[in-house]
Parts: C-alpha cells; structure tokens; sequence
C-alpha cells in the first residue's frame, strides 16, 4: 500500500514540468542558462544558505551541470556516471556506474559535463564512446550503443542536447587526431538519425584546406554542448582544434571545419552554413564555447542574432538565419592578430606567434580568453555574461607523428613565466562587443555563469567561492566559501519542497543553496 | 590559483604513445621537470627513499593522482600498466650510485649556521627560523644542481605561486610577509614574526606582490667555490630520516 503510493508519487513528478526545471545543460535550447525563477533577489540574495550538498566518493574533477525535473535532480558523475537525487534533501534516489574498459582516451581528465532528459529517458555520453539511455525512474539501462571507436581516441564529455525527438551528441579526442563528428540519435530506439563529419573525407569539399591527407587526423571536436533555434530549425554548434595541436607544417590550410561556428539542419544535421574564427589554428583554441540565439535590436532593426565569445580573445556577433558575420571585436588581451577582424571577420595573423621549438610567447595562452565555461544571456538586461581569464603561455612544437588511439599534440606549451593569471565575469552588450561592466578575479575561473529574474549573475570565483553579483552593475551581492576550485556550471531550479535553488558544483561537492 | 597551473601542464606533458618503455615514457612525462631524476628542478628521485612515495603502491598513487597542493601534476593518458612501468624505472633510479657531491658536509654545517646565517630564515630538525622553507629533508627532495642554483641564483629556483606581499592599509599600516594564500577577498600571511595574518582586502590601498621573486639573497658573492661546496654537500646529506 504505501509502496504504491510512494510509486504514483513518483510517476506524478517524473510526468510534470513547470518553470522551475532546468530540463537542458543550458536550461534551454538557445543555449542561454538563464532561470525565469526570482524567489531570490537582489535584495535577499544576502540570505541564501546552503540548503544541503551531495559528495562524491572519487577525486576526479566534477565538471557536471545538473538537470532538474519534477523535484528530481539528474547529475553526471566522473567518470561516465549518472545519480538521480532528491531536491530537498540532496540524498541519492539511484545510481548508473558505468564500467569502463581499460585505456580510455582522455585528455583532460575522466570528466563529464551533464545528462539530457527526454520522457522517462535520462542521456549521457560516456569516455568510451557510447551514448547510453536510462529509465528515469531507476537508472536501468535501456539502450547503449557505440557512437565511435574508443581505441581510435574519441571519447564523449559533452551534454548532450535534445532536439524535438532526437539526442544530438558531440564527439571529443581533438587531442588524439580522431576526426570530430557532431550524431543525433532517435531518443526512443538508439537508432542514429545522421552524423556530420567536422572534417571532409577524401573527395570532398574542404578537403584543399588541408595539405595532403592531413585532414585525416583534422580532429575538430565538439565537446561542449551547443544550442537549438525552433524558430530557424539550426543547431548551432562550435568545433574543437585542427589536430595536431600545436605544430601546422603537415596541415597548411585553413583546416576546415575546424575552429568553426556551424550551423546544421536539425532534421538532416545537413550544413546550412559555417564561420570560421581561427583558420590554421596552432594554439589549441578550440571554438567550443556555447552560441547564445538571441533576438534583438542591431542598428535600429530586430533581428535573429547569434553571439559567441571565443576563446581566442575575440566576440562575435552574427545573424544566425544568413550566417552573415555583424560584429568581431578583441575583449580580452591577445598577442597574436591584428585588433582590427577584415570585412568578412578573418583574423589578420602576427609574426612570429606560431609556435616554435625554442618557444614563442603569446597571449592568449592555450587555455584561451574562456574556454568551456558556459556562457549566460540575460533576456531582461540582453548582455552576454562570459567567464575570462587572462594569461600568456609560450607556445613550443614538437614531435607531429601520428599513431592511432595515441596523443596528437606536436609540442606543448607553458603558463607566462612570472606572471600570475587573472580573470574576470564580462557582462558583454552585444550591440558594442564591449564590456558593460566587469568583476575581476584575483586567479582565473572554470566555473560558468548563470543568470535569474531575480536580477542576479551567479558563479564561483577561481578560488572556490560561489559569487552572486547584480546583473546590471557587477556588484556584490553574497558569497560563499566552498573550499574547493569549480570546473562547472550553475544552475536554478525550484525543488520538491517549492523553493527556488542555486545548484553548483565545487570541488567534489555539489552544493545547492536557498533561502529558508 | 596554483591548481590551474598544475592543469596546464598536467595537459602539456601528455604521452606520445600508449605502449612504451617506462623510461621512455618518464621522458615524456617526468623529465620536464625531474631531468635524468637528480638534475632537474623538481624533487630529486636518485634516493633510496621518496619523501613523498616511500613504497610501491604510494608511488603509483602520486604519478597517478599527483601530490595536491604541489606542482606535482597527475599524469595524464596514462594506462595503468605504463604507470606501474614508470614508477617501476623511478624506483630503479633509486637502486643507482647515491649521486656524489663534492665538498665536505660537515663543514658546511658550520658554515650554515655561521658565515652563511641561513638558520636564520631556515628550520632544519627543528632548529631555526621560520621565514625560509624547513630544510630538514631538503637533499632528499632536491638535487644537487638545484640546490645549487637556489644559493647563487635564488630567483632562478623559485617554487611555483610563491610570493612576498606588501600591503598598505587604508588606515596607512603597511604589513608585509609570505603570502600562504590569495583569493578575491582575503590575503593570508605569516610576516616577519611568524604571525599568521589575513588581511581584507577591501581594507587595503594596494598590494604588492613579488611573485617568484625569492626573499633570500644571492649567496654567490658570500661563499667562496669551495665553500659553496661544502655547503651543497651539507644540505645534499640532509634526508630527515629516510
């Protein structure tokens, strides 16, 4: 008896939706982390408390961005695991552990970013490659199929993205030269529904941007999840690094698509048109970072926007239907091209900034001017809030022979010597590609920023203190010490009890905080 | 702040290749920073004895996961096996010839604590100042060629993240010392007393901050050659036990 009413209670969460998910990595499909939920203001933000936190049993960086449905909380564990918690409580209702074979590829970290949700189907993406669907209500299995070749270095880090009825996966191992691919799969049966290739094959276009057969190792991966326009039907997604990293000489060309703002149809993954923002890359600045689809004024008339802070130091503006390019302009210190992007938005390359084997110094440095820190656009004040950081490296090639399921990096690079890197949260007005205002951080940060109706830009700082700021002025409004570096990204929601959360992960900690 | 350090590397010294000699691989991945074990900048490995790794499956555990808080990266693209094969080439270094210095340590103890005043800023069993690092373990952890450079050219041998800071408060205080830790709104320090003080920096006009920069002067001029020697020869025999 009281099993069965445990049961329907259950079943009755699982089926409703309201405001207070967060059903995408990015909360929506436009890619903007932006909770409609203002419980906490500007004015009571002071009182937020850690309402409870949830620890994990490993030590491997926690890079996840929960989803919420129904007062149920779905967060990816590292490496490739899945927990479904209780909102009120933060206590753990079920637990998927992946077992992984031996010798995954993986660069940075056995990380993982996030599940997606569809009907009773939670997604995740794992380190070997496979996409793996779980019942919602238990964590069973219910398909699992092999999305790549693990051996041949890909991997799966990103959240995936639902799009209508389908799970859009995005591929890593841009540091192994596995050719990147962006798959949808039908979320009922596994079965894929298309895959398109980042890198041309033999034969066709786009292979004369590459010197030789060198674009068979071309990489350009898609690690961080991208967004979704219903309106348009694109998805937008950006592409990793031409492989090797850091050495061009068997790559000469502009490498396509790599370093690229694609945009594909979301029935066919057909490609409707692309940008590239780094041609001939040799920093290892993957364009990775998440688009924004916004609809605002430009020059006095509304128009269907896209925005993109790139880790290369520059902010771009275009208009997402045409992919016409409207604005590129530097927004955070960079060495390495002129300040003025041409007509069409190319980059204009310095001398001697390409790596050498002596070393030479450059700014930004490989980790970029942001990086997989996810973006947040605000609706209600229309800026663009990014997560910087600013920081020379000098920039040495290496050894660039490639060998299958092995690492493609041709050099390495180091942090400025002497130097300490900064960062700053940028509230950027995409009508000026400049920063309305800023808050500077005393080291740099991996933590990503969210914004609420309530007037607030949420993120933790690079030491590990979760920040709420005003989201018109930079202000500080409440901190709170976690004692640990954050590696992801915050959420809001409203939990099983009806009170709106804060939700970030920390350390090995994820913290969710409200007001009592 | 120091943790994106240890990553930017950690992600620099990925491996070329899965299956490989263990001193192959510890070229790629440890040489960087351990040279040939005990002429490198980091810790010396040509010991019988890791200050950090005294047994197999502790050594494993720290080219594993590295050693938190150091510069000591975890090793990235590693397979188990490759692991055990470079900690079992790391611990093969240890079985070599102790490296042999010139110089006559005892004589360089009393030079220590004599012409050189280096117990002045510097611990060794407990005996000491506190405003150098202790360096009761020192010849365990350094090489010979490292602690070198540390005496005649300390800002060449400089651990990553360390700083002198000098604060001037609002109120027109100036506080000056080591800085033990930094985030964007707390400055903590032991000064010159041995105080552990944190300071709001909301309270300050300005901070300098002297990073890399080594509050110990350049012994060069101080010591002659032969005594420079014996003063390695002093630290280099200074294992703390192991």
């Amino acid at each position: 008896m009281r099993f069965a009413t445990l049961f329907l209670t259950a079943s009755a969460l699982l089926a409703q939706t309201n405001s207070g998910d967060w059903l995408h990595f990015q909360g929506n499909v436009e890619g903007h982390r932006y909770s409609p939920l203002k419980q906490i203001t500007k004015s009571n933000v002071g009182k937020l408390k850690l309402a409870w936190a949830m620890q994990l049993d490993r030590t491997d960086k926690f890079e996840a961005s929960p989803i919420v449905r129904g007062g149920i909380m779905y967060i990816s564990e590292p490496p490739s695991d899945v927990t479904a918690l209780e909102t009120r409580s933060g206590k753990v209702l079920w637990r998927y552990k992946r077992v992984l074979p031996d010798n995954v590829p993986f660069c940075c970290g056995k990380v993982n970013r996030g599940v997606a949700i569809l009907g009773d189907l939670i997604f995740i993406g794992t380190l070997d490659a496979h996409l793996v669907a779980l019942d919602a209500s238990t964590g069973n299995v219910v398909w699992d199929v092999a999305v790549a070749d693990y051996k041949k270095g890909y991997s799966s880090t990103v959240a995936p993205l639902i799009v209508k009825d389908k799970v859009v996966i995005g591929s890593a191992g841009g540091e192994f030269g596995a050719r990147g691919y962006l798959a949808a799969y039908d979320a009922k049966t596994g079965k894929q529904a298309w895959r398109t290739w980042t890198v041309p094959s033999a034969g066709e276009k786009g292979t004369e941007t590459w010197l030789g057969d060198s674009y068979k190792y071309g990489s350009a991966t898609t690690w961080v999840t991208g967004s979704y326009d219903p309106g348009t039907n694109q998805i937008f997604w950006g592409t990793g690094n031409p492989g090797p990293d850091w050495k061009g000489d068997k790559r000469k060309g502009d490498n396509l698509y790599s370093n690229c703002l694609l945009s594909l149809d979301a029935d066919t993954g057909k490609m409707k048109w692309f940008f590239q923002f780094t041609p001939h890359d040799l920093h290892d600045w993957d364009s990775t970072q998440v688009p924004i689809v916004a609809d605002d004024l430009w020059q006095g008339k509304m128009r269907k926007l896209l925005l993109f802070a790139n880790r290369n130091s520059f902010y771009y503006v275009f208009d997402r239907e045409t992919g016409e390019y409207l604005l590129g302009k530097q927004y955070v210190r960079q060495t390495w091209a002129r300040k003025d992007l041409d007509a069409k938005g190319r980059p204009t390359v310095l001398p001697n900034t390409s790596p050498t084997e002596q070393g030479n110094m450059v700014y930004p440095n490989s980790p970029g001017s942001t990086n997989f820190q996810a973006p947040s656009y605000s609706p209600s004040t229309k800026l663009h809030y990014v997560m910087t950081r600013d920081e020379g490296g000098v920039f040495y090639s290496g050894d660039d022979t490639y060998k299958e399921g092995s690492w493609y990096l041709a050099g390495r690079f180091v942090s400025k010597p002497g130097e300490e890197a900064t960062g700053a949260i940028k509230a950027m007005d995409p009508k000026t590609g400049t920063a309305k205002w800023e808050y500077p951080l005393s080291s740099p940060s991996w933590a990503g920023i969210l914004t609420t109706a309530g007037g607030l830009a949420v993120s933790a700082t690079g030491d590990g203190d979760v920040v709420a700021l005003d989201d018109a002025t930079g202000k500080l409004l409440w901190k709170f010490p976690t004692g640990g570096k954050a590696f992801a990204n915050p959420i809001s929601y409203t939990a099983a009890d009806g009170k709106q959360h804060i939700a970030i992960a920390t350390g090995h900690t994820l913290w969710s905080f409200s007001i009592e | 702040m120091r943790f994106s350090r240890i990553l930017l590397f950690a992600i620099c010294m990925a491996a070329s290749a899965w299956a490989q000699t263990g001193q192959k691989l510890y070229q790629f991945h440890c040489a960087f920073c351990h040279g040939k074990g005990d002429d490198g900048f980091a810790a010396n490995l040509v010991t019988p004895n890791l200050v950090h790794a005294p047994t197999n499956t502790s050594l494993l555990n720290i080219i594993r996961n590295g050693i938190p808080g150091t510069d000591m990266p975890p090793a990235l693209g590693m397979a188990d096996a490759e692991m055990a094969e470079v900690a079992s080439y790391v611990k093969s270094l240890g079985r070599t010839a102790p490296t042999s210095v010139p110089g006559d340590a005892a004589k360089g103890k009393v030079l220590f604590s004599s012409k050189g005043g280096c117990s002045g800023c510097h611990m060794v069993e407990g005996k000491g100042g506190r405003s150098g690092p202790d360096l009761t373990q020192i010849g365990a952890m350094r090489s010979p060629s490292n602690l070198r450079t540390s005496i005649v050219e300390p800002n060449a041998a400089m651990v990553g993240g360390w700083a002198m800071v000098h604060a001037i408060m609002k109120d027109g205080r100036k506080i000056s010392g080591i800085r033990l830790n930094e985030d964007n709104f707390y400055l903590s320090l032991r000064d010159g007393k041995a105080q552990l003080l944190t300071i709001d920096k909301s309270a300050t006009s300005s901070i300098q901050r002297d990073i890399n920069k080594s509050s110990m002067p350049n012994y060069s001029k101080v010591f002659n050659a032969e005594e420079l020697d014996n003063v390695i020869a002093y630290l280099f025999s200074l294992r703390g036990g192991l």
